[in-house]
This record gives C-alpha cells, sequence and structure tokens, in this order.
C-alpha cells in the first residue's frame, strides 16, 4: 500500500494543540483549480493523490478504494487513485469521467477546491464550465505523448475563460526515466504554442501523479536537474482572484432589494470588483443617478469596509430608484450600458443556435431577452482558425454581435469576470445552451436614440376611436388562415375600424423577398412581420397577419415586441389531412414528391400554440362563421 | 481590504445563493433537519436577509422516531427566530407496520422520509427547496449542481443537468418541475465545524458527549431515546459517554464514544477519525453506488 507523503500530514499539531490547528485553518485562503488533460494523462489519479495525501480520505472510503481497485482497477494490486474521483454509476462502467465533479482538499497554508472534468472532444461545455469559477488551471501531458491536440485545445479554452495562472505538469516522469531532455523538448513545444494564443506565462512542472515525484516536495530525488516549485507548493503560493479584484472600480450588481420596514431600505448583492466605504459616491446604473453609501449593513453589524467576493447590503442617502438588475458603482467610473455587444461565445446544446431568435440572456442579475446575429466566425479550438459559420453546435465556439430588448449593464470579460461573463437560456426547454463572454459595446446603442413623438400611440388610437390590435393567424398552410382574415377585416371594415392585413404571400413578394426557407430565413421573416405590425399597431390599426409562424419561440417574440394584451394569437386549428387533402395551391403534393424542402408540417415541425387567445376550427366551421366568432372575442374594441 | 479567508469566500457565496433563489422563484422552502449543516444553513439565511427574516418557511421531516432532543432545539429555535415551521410527517406508519426496527431500510427511508418529503413540497406547491447537502459527503455528490432539476415526480436524472457557470444560475424551471437548491455544497465537513465555533451557532446538544444509555448492535453504539426501544433478549442498556457526528432516526444513527464536550474538541475527534460522516448511518450501506439510485428516487 502507498504511503502517505508525510508533509501533508498534520496530525500531530491537531493531536497537540487542536487551538492552534484551528487558529491557523481558519486564517487560510481559497484556491479554486482547475485540472484539464486527455483520456489517460492521469488526472483522476493526480486528484485522488492530493485527496489520499492530504488525508481526506476516511478508513471506509480507503477499504472500499482497496477492495475497487482489485475489482475494477487498471493499476494492479497497486491502489488505483483515480477510483477515488470517478463518480456516477454509469461512467464507472464506462471508466471515464463525464462531468464537472468538484474536490475539496486543505493543505497546512490553503484549502482547495478542484475541478475535475474530461479530456474528451465533445465535452468542451464541461470545461468551459469548471473554468468559470477557477483562478488557475492545471494542464496535463503524458510525458510519453508530449504536446497533444488536445493539450492545445483545453488550454486555449483556459484562456478564454480569463484565468491567468496556467500549470503544465508534465505528467508520468516515471515512464519516460526521469528525463530531463523529455521534459524540456515538451515545454519548448509549448512555450511555442503558448505564444500563438497568447498565454504570456505557464509553470511547468514535471511531475507523476503515480509515484508522487515533486507533487508536494521538491526536487524529487529523481529529478534532481527541477530546481522549481512542487506542484502544491506552487498551488499554495500564487496569489487568489478575489485580492486582484479588490483593486479594480467598485461594482455590486443589486440581487435583492431589502425592506423590512419603513426604515430601513438596503440593496443586497456580492460585490463584484473593487472596495466600498461609507461615505463613497456612487452611482446607479443604467440609470445614471448618483448618491452616496450610508452604511455596510451586516448581520454582525455595520462595516468600514467591504471588498470584491463579500455578499453585503447597502444603504443609500438618497431615495433613489434602484432595484434588481441594477449596478451600484464607483460614481467617477461607472460601467457602461448598451444593447448592442459583441461576445465570444460557447454553444452548449444539442440543438444548434438560431440566429435571429430571442433567448434569455442572465448576466449579473439581469434577465434580459437577447438575438444573436449569424456568427462572424466560428473558431476552430485546434488550429485556432476562424471559419465561416452560419450556426453555432453543440461545443462550437464563436464570435458574433448581440442584441437585447433593453440596455444591460456589463463591463469586458477581460476586465470583469462577474459582469463579462452571460449565459443564454432557451425559452421554451429552459435549457442553458450557450455562454459568452463581452469583448466590447457596440456603441450604436449610445448612439441611436429613441425620437420621442409629440403625438403618442395613444393619440394616434384615439383619433381613431379604436384600440390597436395585432390578430395574428397562424396554422397549417391550407388551413384557411388568410381566407378567414380576411372575412374578419371585411366585418371590421364594415363596422369602421381601420385595419390592415399583412399576408404571407404578399409580404414575401417585396419586404422579405431576400428570405428564403430555412429555419433561420423564417425566424427572421417574422421578425420583420412583428415589426411592421407593430408599427402599424402604433399607427393605431387594427392589424390582421395570416403567416404559417410555425415557431412558438417567434410568436413569443412578437407577443413581447407588443404593450401587453394587444397581441391576439388566432389559432387555426386544421388537421394536416384535412390542410393536405385541400392543398389549394398544390404545394403539399410537391413537398411529398421532394421538391419543396423545409414544409411545415412534412419535413418541418409546427409547433402549435399551447394557450391561443383564440382558437378557430375549419372543419366544423364555415369561413364566415369562424370570422363572427373571432369578432365576437375581441369586441368592443375601445 | 484583507485576503478573504476561505470561509468568508463560502459564506459569501451562500448568502448569494440564497438571495439569487427569493428572487427568482415563487415559492421557495428550506428543508430543515435541524442537524448541524441545517444549523449552519439557517444562520446563512438569516444573515442573507437581515435585518429581515428569511422570506421562507422551513420544512422538517419529521420520521416520528427522531431524537427528542432534536425536536426540543427546533421548537426553542424557531421560537427564538420567529421561523414558519411546517413539519411533514407520515400520519399512517403506525397502522402500515413501519418502524425501524422491523422494516428494512430502503423500504423505512421511503415511508418516512422519501415520501413524506415529495408529499409536503407537492401539496404546499415549493417550487424551491433549499437542502444541506455538500460535495464532499459522498462521489455522486461531488457532480451535483447547486441548482438540481427535478421532474414532477421529484426525480434526479444525472444526464439533464444545466451547466453553471461563474455565479451565473439559470432558475427557469419547466411545469411542475421544481428546484434543489444546495448553498453549501462547496463547504467540507471542517468547515461546517468551524464555521459553528467561529459564529457561536447554537446546535443540538447531542453532538456534544455526554453520558447516554446505550446498547450496542449490528457493531453500531444505539441510544435508547425513550421507552419505544425494543430490547433484544440479555440487552441491558450501559451507561456511555457518547456523541453523534451526523442524526438521523435514533434506532438507526450510531454514536461513538467520546469525551469531546466543547466544540474544538469535536472538531478534534473529527480531524482524527478514521471513518467517514456517513459511517454511523445505516441507509447509506449497500454499494458505492446506492446513493445516485436514492437520489435517483427523490431522496435529497
Amino acid at each position: 500500500m502507498a504511503e502517505r507523503d508525510p508533509s501533508f500530514q498534520t496530525d500531530a499539531l491537531i493531536a497537540e494543540d487542536i487551538d492552534a490547528y484551528l487558529e491557523q485553518h481558519q486564517h487560510k485562503s481559497l484556491l479554486r483549480f482547475i485540472t484539464c488533460g486527455s483520456v489517460d494523462d492521469g488526472k483522476s489519479t493526480l486528484i485522488g493523490r492530493l485527496l489520499y495525501d492530504s488525508k481526506m480520505i476516511f478508513e471506509d472510503q480507503l477499504s472500499a478504494l482497496e477492495s475497487d481497485s482489485k475489482k475494477v482497477g487498471t493499476q494492479g494490486d497497486e491502489i488505483d487513485f483515480a477510483l477515488l474521483v470517478d463518480g456516477l454509476a454509469a461512467e464507472r462502467e464506462q471508466g471515464i469521467t463525464i462531468d464537472v465533479a468538484y474536490r475539496f482538499f486543505t493543505t497546512e497554508k490553503r484549502k482547495f477546491i478542484v475541478a475535475d472534468t474530461p479530456g474528451h472532444e465533445q465535452y468542451t461545455r464541461n470545461m468551459v464550465t469548471g473554468a468559470s469559477t477557477a483562478d488557475l488551471a492545471v494542464i496535463l501531458v503524458d510525458a510519453r505523448k508530449g504536446v497533444l491536440q488536445q493539450t492545445r485545445r483545453h488550454s486555449y479554452l483556459v484562456h478564454l475563460l480569463g484565468i491567468r495562472h496556467l500549470v503544465l505538469a508534465v505528467n508520468k516522469m516515471d515512464l519516460v526515466d526521469y528525463d530531463q531532455a523529455t521534459f524540456d523538448s515538451i515545454v519548448a513545444d509549448y512555450a511555442a504554442f503558448a505564444e500563438e494564443v497568447g498565454i504570456e506565462t505557464f509553470t511547468p512542472i514535471p511531475i507523476s501523479g503515480f509515484k508522487g515525484d515533486n507533487i508536494t516536495a521538491s526536487p524529487s530525488p529523481n529529478t534532481p536537474w527541477y530546481n522549481g516549485l512542487s506542484l502544491i507548493d506552487h498551488l499554495e503560493t500564487v496569489e487568489v482572484a478575489n485580492t486582484a479584484a479588490q483593486e479594480r472600480s467598485f461594482r455590486m450588481p443589486v440581487q435583492w432589494v431589502n425592506r423590512p420596514n419603513l426604515d430601513f431600505r438596503g440593496f443586497a448583492g456580492l460585490i463584484t470588483d473593487g472596495t466600498v466605504q461609507p461615505g463613497d459616491p456612487v452611482r446607479i446604473v443604467p440609470a445614471g443617478k448618483t448618491s452616496k453609501i450610508k452604511s455596510i449593513s451586516t448581520f454582525d453589524g455595520d462595516l468600514d469596509e467591504a471588498g470584491a467576493g463579500q455578499s453585503v447590503t447597502l444603504m443609500l442617502e438618497d431615495e433613489v430608484d434602484c432595484s434588481r438588475g441594477d449596478v451600484i458603482a464607483a460614481a467617477d467610473d461607472p460601467p457602461e450600458a448598451s444593447d448592442q455587444f459583441c461576445a465570444t461565445f460557447v454553444w452548449m446544446d444539442e440543438e444548434a443556435l438560431k440566429p435571429g431568435r430571442g433567448y434569455w440572456l442572465k448576466l449579473g442579475n439581469q434577465m434580459v431577452t437577447a438575438t444573436v446575429q449569424p456568427p462572424k466566425y466560428e473558431i476552430d479550438v485546434n488550429s485556432l482558425e476562424h471559419l465561416a459559420a452560419k450556426t453555432l453546435k453543440l461545443n462550437a465556439i464563436g464570435v458574433a454581435e448581440f442584441s437585447t430588448d433593453r440596455p444591460i449593464t456589463f463591463e469586458a470579460y477581460a476586465k470583469s469576470r462577474q459582469l463579462g461573463g452571460f449565459i443564454l437560456i432557451d425559452k421554451f426547454t429552459n435549457a442553458t445552451v450557450g455562454a459568452g463572454m463581452i469583448e466590447f459595446s457596440l456603441r450604436r446603442a449610445q448612439n441611436v436614440h429613441w425620437q420621442p413623438t409629440t403625438i403618442t400611440r395613444e393619440d394616434h388610437a384615439a383619433l381613431k376611436n379604436q384600440t390597436p390590435r395585432v390578430l395574428w393567424f397562424t396554422g397549417l398552410s391550407g388551413s384557411g388562415k388568410s381566407t378567414i382574415a380576411n372575412e374578419v377585416e371585411k366585418q371590421l371594415a364594415l363596422m369602421n375600424r381601420h385595419t390592415f392585413l399583412l399576408d404571407g404571400d404578399n409580404v414575401r413578394h417585396g419586404l422579405n423577398k431576400d428570405l428564403g426557407f430555412t429555419e433561420t430565413d423564417r425566424i427572421e421573416n417574422i421578425r420583420r412581420i412583428g415589426e411592421v405590425a407593430k408599427l402599424m399597431a402604433d399607427a393605431g390599426l387594427i392589424v390582421l397577419t395570416a403567416f404559417i409562424s410555425p415557431f412558438r419561440a417567434e410568436r413569443r417574440m412578437v407577443r413581447e415586441m407588443l404593450p401587453e394584451g394587444e397581441f391576439v394569437e388566432v389559432f387555426v386549428d386544421t388537421p394536416l389531412e384535412v390542410a393536405e387533402k385541400r392543398d389549394v395551391k398544390g404545394l403539399y403534393k410537391k413537398a411529398r414528391e421532394g421538391q419543396l424542402k423545409n414544409f411545415t408540417g412534412i419535413d418541418s415541425p409546427y409547433e402549435a400554440p399551447e394557450h391561443p387567445e383564440i382558437r378557430v376550427n375549419t372543419v366544423d366551421m364555415t369561413p364566415a362563421e369562424a370570422a363572427n366568432y373571432i369578432i365576437q372575442q375581441i369586441l368592443p374594441l375601445k | 481590504m484583507h485576503t478573504l479567508t476561505h470561509l468568508e469566500r463560502l459564506e459569501a457565496e451562500s448568502i448569494h445563493i440564497f438571495r439569487e433563489v427569493a428572487a427568482e422563484t415563487e415559492k421557495p422552502v428550506m428543508l430543515y433537519s435541524v442537524g448541524k449543516d441545517s444549523s449552519v444553513m439557517l444562520h446563512l439565511a438569516r444573515k442573507a436577509f437581515y435585518p429581515a427574516p428569511p422570506p421562507f418557511p422551513m420544512l422538517h421531516v419529521a420520521s416520528g422516531w427522531d431524537f427528542q432532543a432534536l425536536l426540543d432545539h427546533r421548537d426553542k429555535t424557531v421560537e427564538e427566530y420567529g421561523l414558519d415551521l411546517i413539519v411533514a410527517q407520515n400520519e399512517q406508519a403506525e397502522e402500515q407496520g413501519i418502524n425501524p426496527f422491523d422494516t428494512g431500510s430502503a423500504l423505512y427511508s421511503q415511508a418516512q422520509l422519501t415520501d413524506p418529503l415529495k408529499k409536503a413540497l407537492s401539496e404546499h406547491g415549493f417550487d424551491a427547496a433549499f437542502g444541506g447537502g455538500r460535495r464532499d459527503e459522498e462521489k455522486a455528490r461531488a457532480k451535483e449542481r447547486v441548482f438540481s432539476f427535478r421532474s414532477a415526480s421529484h426525480r434526479w436524472d444525472p444526464k439533464n443537468q444545466r451547466p453553471e457557470l461563474w455565479n451565473l444560475y439559470n432558475t427557469k424551471k419547466n411545469k411542475d418541475e421544481s428546484i434543489r437548491v444546495f448553498p453549501i455544497s462547496n463547504w467540507t465537513e471542517l468547515d461546517i465545524w468551524q464555521y459553528i465555533a467561529l459564529e457561536k451557532i447554537d446546535i443540538v446538544p447531542l453532538y456534544l458527549s455526554q453520558k447516554r444509555p446505550t446498547v450496542t448492535r449490528d457493531g453500531m453504539l444505539l441510544v435508547v431515546d425513550d421507552d419505544r426501544f425494543r430490547l433484544e433478549k440479555g440487552e441491558q442498556p450501559v451507561e456511555r459517554s457518547v456523541r453523534f457526528r451526523t442524526l438521523g432516526c435514533y434506532p438507526l444513527t450510531g454514536a461513538t464514544e467520546s469525551k469531546a464536550t466543547d466544540m474544538n474538541a469535536i472538531i478534534q475527534e473529527m480531524l482524527l477519525a478514521t471513518g467517514s460522516e456517513r459511517q454511523g448511518r445505516a441507509i447509506d450501506k449497500g454499494q458505492s453506488a446506492s446513493m445516485e439510485d436514492k437520489k435517483q428516487e427523490g431522496y435529497f
């Protein structure tokens, strides 16, 4: 059985003077790091060894480990440390780690949280996740194999995620007879690559996770030629993240407004950057109002100072408007607010990015709707080449412009991880589908101001003596949308209502004649129609639209453009068999014969509305009956 | 400004998580087992919303076989901090013939803990529940997210969890889904004890050693907490100085012999101990993957 490394043993102090030990432990700082390596680089073994040497493993776990090692281990009769950290049952059977796992160990100087992430190509997503909270990355290289494509990919990713402390751990030195020339040549290879990516410095260490060389003490007798620190010594002494963050200008995104009674109105949040003291002048972004810090209130009493990494509650001198999502910042150096920016982002979902579709974007404590332009390019993480791309698929990384439905407060990711990193959420599955890092703001947002008009939309509506509406007809091709919409418009005209009918085929001849029928084009088609309908509703009209509009996300996008209650979804619920039998334009026949691609209902889905305001059925109703029914539902329109 | 210590960083992270759930979910609840992890969670929740009380109720799943000292501590704490307490319990246990002596451990924990928990969560319509799980407890937990999504039937799907980047939590949920939130995910057992000591958090006296009537059974030291404890033939309770590292149903929770009567002594024993925390719980015995199976069924 392997010996525990004596330098980890704090047992003596624990047994002799627990008070002294706890005093020491209480003042330890925290370092979060990520380990990355290719399959079989010995990553799990290294982590298992760190846990084992730092006594994070108890006897009962150890006996389970010993019996497991004999049963499924890959190290013969020796302990297979990797089994300590491989978690879920399914992956234990496959013998690979398939997710991010977090491990903990302590040395005399620090406490560590290790993000253990897999090396497989398809799991870029997990690595990016693990790297997002790490201050340092340990890149493992097998001394027998040298710098591989995976090594390059992992290094690029951790650099992209803003990790500036890199350790190149050349592992399995025991299997190359601790040969210095092998080590030196790997370091030289890596240095050349690092320069290409923009990695400024890295710390190379020759180790054996299995035998324990240069893990806790250096130099190992096997590597007398190595004169650097051991891995643990290095981890114990590098600077931790929140120290650097405290030197920047103050920022605290407001997370929760605490108002237990009339006398207390506090703004609670986690300070992301800088420090703050009572009396400091601050600015509330994006509104721009200024005030001063009255007090820093906590459960443990008011503080004289607080800094990055602390969760506090701030009270302000003035009664300013401030709510969740706003950022309280240094008055003389606030972050910017914009509704357009450029970002590098990673796609994390099986379903590819849909440019033009609205996704939830969460940044700081702000949640907005964002649309992504078609990527400027995709980055090949192996060659770092820029590839042309129309979308991004799972695990792809690209650069694109984003626009949000209202201005958000942010900073470049290079300046602040907490105010520059965001996630994208699919509005239907609610899955986290992407993660991005803001590069820079597109200043357009600050230059294009809304033109306030004297005659408001309410004035327009009042002049017409009606309430604007957008009656959004959706349904399969041939379901009867245009026929019914036309009928509704005729009846409204008889009632002296001012209307306008936007019809699918007609719009495609003009406004949208540059668009085809791919999913991306269909999304853009609906977006433009939505914008036009909105302008017409602003002008006071009752707008009728007749488009297949097959995707829920786009219909919802239009709904969200309009004031509450103005969007009326009319579902023309005709079964596919019926619509196909009618086949007024002969399109179904063509689609069935394969002459028409992406035809809704045949080889492209129709997502039926879940809660339409109005549903009509053209099997049981004539178009006139359906129109009457719709009008009854929307009256009085005043 | 000084460099924050690891405990200060952990505290700030946990408070951030509490506030995030309060801000983004409709009806959160905190699972309050009255144990040491729950006591730390309650303390953090009080800090997060100070001077207001935590804006959610506490839910205690009582098995009916809880230590009396634990129930007393619960009631005292609720009273002192003005908390809103909900107690969930399987009222039919007796007629169903379920008890910790005759019922197998799997069925027992299902009937007395898992089912009442699921029932209470569904009945009250809680959409988020704070739990005290820590990643250092067990291998399956090391991969658990801070925000863990459960289906309408409270099942956990380890293959379908959302990535968590930075400190951005996606709290959007599908209809009928609920979220389990683990604010102390990144704390270790040592952190918990040290924080209790530093913050002078009041904990159930069962964690401290004192003379208690005990019997030895299946290699476990059990405390005879009340007269419902079924003594086997020839068994005679013996007074021993014992304490608990973890608290469950008293007939199923093993005590350890100990002289530790203050916090530092407890920590010393813990650090010098050779068995992991869950060793004292009958429920976890079985294959190493069994915790995952339980979690998929909805055990916290």
